[in-house]
């Protein structure tokens, strides 16, 4: 129990950032039209593509005979880096077709 | 002095994703905001290369920058060419797959990390909240990488609907075990037990695959969006793990947001979330359906006839779906509707949310062949004009056109709101061939006295249309 409560002690600003984070999300969108429920899925995809940060700091903190560990993390920060620029650029497509009418 | 700038760094990317996700919500700066985010994006991630240093003050090893660059090229190259080369009739599929390589990269994130926390073991360190972190990121990572596999996959038309009796039952079970052995290791881990980690990450994998397995086609897009919001959950994990802000806000956003997206398009099917994840479409209930539009008689249309009743029509709804897209037939629909123009006749297109793959799909189609934003109708300001339209043309729409999603309750599409396009005078529906639309039901509609079926290829018998019309 104390642990808990330590827990929560020593990381309540990443508590508080999270639930601000959840209600931000809802309100952002909250008002989108249908039309445009696709671009945006295809957008927070790419966002979500942040995670490539994380492939970085582990990557990087590998020691270098760790093998299994470089060669994870390699191939986390290909994928994460594929999530984020395919997810931009196939949402940016997507949305250059909205663009073009009027 | 350099770690204020990375927070700073941070800072920016934080407020570009949620400017970024704001602006995409609205038609007029939802390009903008797409940019605005990425570039937000690549200052984090700038930022995190040089600057990076964990709480002991130390970088990242300079022996690894060149597999980082490495990395960031190749994952460039593939995705930017991957983005670009793709079909618009594809768009979909690439975005799940997408997911699913951001889910596979938290998985990773949780591998590498577990591998460290091992060889600390047993120096009296205690890692309960950093091994809940990892459990947590590993499990929702490879679930939603397993299940973004299969929707693509589905989408792609490689896997097939699977289902068996007690599946559900069967997904919970196993769910409840993977919690179970994640809490027992995160309260006891020791060497000896440490292997039973990997059974989780391969439950996890597996749980993805059953999870996204039974459920149709037709619901892939709230799937799809599903894993989206699962996605950004693990990558905030990964924010909890390094007390990362960018990773935790980014992700956080995204899992909010996506998950109220989900409900979102559940509502323009008219349906529950639950419904659809239970549902299995068109799998045990479909058999209930069958008889209420077997056995009917439907009648053919010649191109010339089409024609004929379209050139002198006074108004002509085009209700496009997934067989347009398929076809690659928007450019000839769209010199079809300038034709009938020019004839004096009124073209609108009925655009039904969930219409083709993705709410929107059709928009996105039709905007690439240059249509006029004002000719493309809601369903509602659509169900209004029917009544006063000479003929709805279908271009390879099925179930949103489906009369039982009114009339009959044992349809599992029963309760989604749907285009009216019976209270027109005729129905002009072209497909390949009588086969069930994507739901795999029958549709009564074109049994009906006034519908009139025009089969082949959308693209080759709007060809035919448009030369038949100019001839006229």
């Amino acid at each position: 129990m104390e642990y808990i409560l330590n827990f929560i002690n020593n990381s309540q600003q990443i508590i508080y950032i999270v639930i601000l984070m959840i209600f931000l999300g809802i309100e952002v969108i909250g008002r989108v039209p249908s039309v445009l429920h696709t671009p945006l899925m295809s957008g927070a995809n790419a966002i979500h593509g942040v995670v490539i940060i994380g492939a970085i700091i582990v990557m990087g903190k590998a020691a270098d005979t760790n093998y299994i560990a470089i060669g994870l993390g390699f191939l986390a920060v290909v994928l994460g880096t594929l999530n984020v620029v395919g997810g931009f650029v196939v949402t940016d497509r997507m949305l250059e077709m909205f663009k073009k009418k009027k | 002095m350099e770690l204020n700038i990375l927070t700073i760094c941070y800072l920016i990317g934080s407020i570009t994703f949620i400017l970024g996700l704001k602006m995409l919500s609205n038609p007029a700066t939802a390009r903008k905001g797409n940019l605005i985010a990425a570039a937000g994006m690549a200052v984090a991630i700038a930022g995190t290369i040089f600057l990076y240093k964990d709480e002991h003050g130390v970088g990242l090893h300079k022996h690894n920058y060149k597999f980082i660059f490495g990395g960031l090229a190749i994952g460039t190259l593939i995705g930017f060419l991957a983005a670009k080369k793709v079909k618009m009739t594809a768009m979909p599929e690439m975005v799940s797959l997408f997911n699913g390589m951001g889910g596979a990269c938290a998985g990773l994130i949780s591998l590498i990390e577990f591998g460290r926390i091992s060889n600390e073991l047993g120096s009296g360190k205690s890692f309960h909240g950093t091994l809940l972190i990892i459990f947590l990121g590993l499990i929702i990572g490879s679930v939603s990488f397993a299940g973004s596999m299969i929707a693509w996959g589905k989408l792609n038309g490689k896997v097939k609907d699977f289902s068996f009796p007690g599946q559900q039952i069967l997904n919970t079970i196993m769910l409840f075990i993977m919690v179970c052995i994640a809490g027992y290791l995160i309260l006891n881990i020791t060497h000896a037990n440490s292997y039973l980690f990997y059974v989780i990450l391969a439950g996890a994998l597996f749980y993805g695959i059953m999870f996204v397995f039974p459920i149709g086609g037709a619901d892939m897009p709230v799937v799809i969006s599903l894993l989206n919001s699962f996605t950004g959950v693990a990558a905030a994990c990964g924010g909890f793990l390094y007390n990362n802000k960018v990773m935790l806000t980014g992700g956080i956003l995204v899992g909010a947001a996506g998950t109220l997206l989900t409900i979102l398009m559940c509502k323009a099917m008219n349906r529950s979330l639950l419904n659809v994840l239970i549902g299995s479409f068109g799998g045990n209930k479909a058999g209930a359906s069958q008889q209420s539009a077997g056995g009917g008689t439907y009648k053919e249309i010649s191109i010339s006839d089409s024609a004929m009743v379209m050139a002198y029509a006074n108004r002509v709804a085009i209700v496009p779906g997934y067989g347009l897209a398929v076809a690659q037939a928007q450019h000839i629909c769209h010199e079809l509707e300038k034709l009938l123009d020019e004839k004096g006749v009124e073209v609108i297109y009925a655009i039904h949310p969930v219409a083709g793959r993705m709410p929107g799909h059709m928009n996105v189609l039709l905007a690439e062949a240059d249509v006029s934003y004002d000719k493309l109708l809601e369903m509602e300001d659509a169900n209004d004009l029917f009544k006063t339209t000479d003929v709805v043309l279908i271009l390879g729409a099925n179930d949103v056109v489906n009369p039982a999603a009114k009339n009959d309750p044992a349809s599992p599409i029963y309760g989604m709101p749907i285009l009216e396009v019976e209270l027109a005078k005729n129905v002009i529906v072209n497909k390949r061939s009588m086969k069930p639309g994507y739901a795999g039901i029958e549709n009564a509609l074109f049994f009906q006295p006034k519908t009139s079926m025009l089969f082949g290829d959308a693209k080759g018998v709007l060809q035919q249309l448009v030369s038949e019309i100019k001839s006229l």
